[in-house]
């Protein structure tokens, strides 16, 4: 592992209609218990004010947590502003109920990894320290 | 053979303690602690004299009879079955007509409405917030029309309905009324029952409009309506499911509940109504989660706890008053997405649990509500377990088969005890919607789901095929896919509605129902007459927003 210059920032959203927030909350808690610095969006947010949020707080990654089935428009939405906002570089990675077929189409277009119900907290914060770097 | 020298054959322990001490201490456990999945050390044995005694009379009664705690009707399941009511909902009003009938062919009794995110949140199909969402996790109805479409050919005096919907509950209220009308059925004669509970919205399920105390208003103006027009409706669901899916422990959910149930009393006896008047109608809904005898407790303990609120807080006359006559659902939170097949045991334990807790309705999750929506397949496996149970098992012969139990009575009291505590802190906090307000409940259940989590990644909380029992390879289900097909007609069907009613009287609605919202009066009677003009349910959710402000999430970690 590389020393990092600073703890990894990252913000937890929750977009969209779904009010289902105890895996975002959960998977926060945990991040900020492993040393992240964490921001947790609260609940039904647009695209838009996430990836407002996402620079102005300058974070490393973005987890995007659905549950509402809305996955395949709400992701490539987040990519596409993300792209607009020069904003490429921030990691994004996602949880929640997603059809297998739709986590292979989501990672095809950019998503960098999505857990499903039954991960492991610590999983999630292995994958974070291998994947996503401070710059 | 033991070499070890045994007592005397036929020796007694003359006590619990004796027992325990000569003959359990000196045994090996297979585990150091004992909790159930609420975090509740587990005695290894209950007798009358460590809390398995009961006062038959004030603790017990006899069904049908005050404190309920056997059960709320005297025959109970010898008389008739519970409802067996499958939550259905996805895509167009005309696919979720067709899954309705599909559930009434298979020997379900009972249809309950699922409702998609748009609805939910009081947008039409058409709104930017609705893209992606519109027919996606229930069925988009965002005007009369939908209503009378997702009834087609379904006679609602004869089955009765339910409608998981709730900061625009009145909304769909006044659809589902306003298509009665149309088809000539008295009010007298629609029964069902509406979720309608916003306290528990703000608690867990967090889809809202406006702040918590216009939000109640609303609530209680269809628990008026309903004691005033429509005595066969249950216009709220108080509801604990919510609850517990967010994370609570059974404790939690049952006191929160109660308590919400509390509010909303307060709520209505500063109207003025009598509590007799409205009482009756008050209808629960509870999780049935995995610890079986804990749950099974909870039904009971939640009976005589309301039972005796209604009749020593609230003076209630009337047994109605008392009876805390719910529906149930197996817990959604403990199917697995590993090894999916397995979640048919589970929910058969769950529902089981529920009918020993007796419940008066009951849905059973399909093995594949982890994944997506369910196929029809897993439904009728799913409502199959509720026939094995009803008509296999022998459990519905006789009424509260577990009552007497040693370890049963205890819990049932401990239970009991332990949320009353909770609702005396909720009091001294000003009541629910203070406590909501601060953000209490919310807190508390954060913590449970936390913890929860915690023993699953350390093992203590055993979940079969996720941290035990693990395979390499995913079993593969089929899972229920839905297009954006329903997105685009529901769009285009509310513009050619709105295309086609009649502008003046559309206005003229909609400020009547702006002029209700403002005087505080009842929206419900200007609601069904203003959706049989043409208002749909994002330009009521507008005036709503207008009127009483909107509400946010405050994001508390």
């Amino acid at each position: 592992m590389t020393v990092q210059s600073r703890p990894i920032r990252i913000l937890i959203a929750k977009a969209g209609l779904d009010g289902h927030d105890r895996g975002a909350k959960v998977i926060a808690r945990a991040l900020r218990d492993a040393g992240f610095e964490v921001i947790y969006t609260g609940l039904h947010q647009t695209v838009e004010n996430i990836v407002r949020a996402a620079i102005q707080e300058d974070v490393d990654c973005i987890g995007l947590s659905i549950l509402s089935g809305a996955h395949m428009t709400l992701f490539p939405e987040l990519l596409n502003k993300l792209a607009a906002e020069n904003s490429s570089d921030i990691v994004v990675f996602g949880g929640g109920i997603v059809p297998k077929d739709d986590i292979v189409e989501l990672k095809r277009v950019g998503v960098k990894e999505i857990f499903i119900p039954g991960t492991h907290t610590q999983d999630v914060v292995a994958w974070i320290k291998a994947n996503v770097t401070v710059d | 053979m033991s070499k070890k020298p045994s007592p005397p054959s036929f020796s007694k322990s003359a006590s619990y303690e004796e027992w325990r001490k000569q003959r359990y201490a000196s045994q090996k456990e297979r585990k150091a602690t004992y909790e159930s999945i609420s975090f509740r050390g587990q005695p290894e044995l209950v007798t009358p004299e460590n809390g398995g005694g009961v006062q038959y009379d004030s603790e017990l009664g006899y069904p049908g009879e005050y404190p309920f705690t056997r059960g709320v009707q005297p025959t109970m399941y010898r008389g008739r079955l519970w409802t067996m009511r499958q939550f259905a909902g996805f895509g167009s009003p005309e696919d979720t007509n067709q899954r309705f009938k599909y559930l009434l062919e298979h020997g379900q009794t009972g249809l309950s409405t699922a409702f998609d995110m748009p609805c939910l949140m009081g947008y039409d199909p058409d709104h930017a917030r609705s893209m992606g969402e519109v027919g996606r996790e229930g069925v988009s109805v965002a005007t009369i029309q939908d209503m009378e479409t997702l009834f087609d050919g379904i006679e609602q005096d004869k089955i009765t309905t339910s409608m998981t919907i709730n900061c625009t509950a009145t909304i769909a209220f006044a659809f589902y009324f306003a298509v009665a009308r149309r088809r000539g059925i008295s009010f007298e004669k629609v029964g069902g029952t509406i979720q309608n509970d916003m306290l528990k919205e703000f608690i867990a399920q967090k889809e809202w409009i406006s702040p918590p105390k216009p939000s109640v208003k609303l609530v209680c103006d269809v628990i008026e309506f309903c004691a005033l027009s429509a005595p066969k409706f249950n216009p709220v669901s108080i509801s604990g499911y919510h609850i517990r899916e967010a994370g609570s422990t059974a404790v939690q959910e049952l006191a929160f509940t109660i308590a919400d149930g509390l509010a909303y009393v307060e709520h209505c006896l500063g109207r003025g109504m009598a509590i007799d008047s409205f009482a009756p109608q008050l209808s629960f809904f509870f999780d049935v989660h995995n610890d079986f005898f804990e749950e099974i407790a909870k039904f009971r303990a939640g009976r005589r706890l309301w039972a005796r609120l209604m009749r020593e807080r609230y003076g209630a006359k009337l047994d109605a008053s008392c009876k805390l006559r719910t529906h149930a659902q197996t817990a959604g939170v403990s199917l697995t997405a590993q090894q999916p097949i397995n979640n048919v045991a589970r929910v058969a334990i769950q529902a089981l649990a529920g009918v020993l807790g007796g419940v008066q309705s009951l849905h059973t999750n399909s093995m594949d509500e982890t994944l997506s929506l369910p196929t029809e397949d897993a439904v009728r496996v799913a409502l199959r377990t509720q026939q094995i149970i009803a008509e296999e098992s022998g459990v519905t012969n006789v009424i509260d088969p577990l009552g007497g139990s040693y370890y049963i009575e205890r819990l049932t009291s401990e239970i009991e005890h332990e949320a009353m505590e909770y609702i005396k802190q909720i009091d001294s906090l000003g009541g629910m919607l203070r406590a909501v307000e601060e953000g209490f409940p919310q807190k508390e259940i954060s913590e449970a789901a936390y913890q929860f989590q915690l023993g699953v990644d350390a093992q203590e909380q055993v979940i079969v095929g996720v941290n035990r029992y693990q395979e390499g390879g995913e079993q593969e289900i089929p899972t229920l896919k839905i297009d954006l097909g329903p997105e685009k007609s529901q769009v285009e069907k509310i513009k050619e509605f709105r295309a086609r009613r009649d502008e003046a009287k559309w206005r003229q609605s909609m400020d009547a129902i702006e002029r209700a919202c403002v005087e505080n009066r009842n929206v419900v009677p200007v609601l069904i007459d203003a959706v049989d003009a043409g208002v749909t349910l994002g330009e009521v959710s507008d005036i709503y927003r207008k009127v009483f402000g909107t509400y946010s999430d405050p994001g508390m970690l």
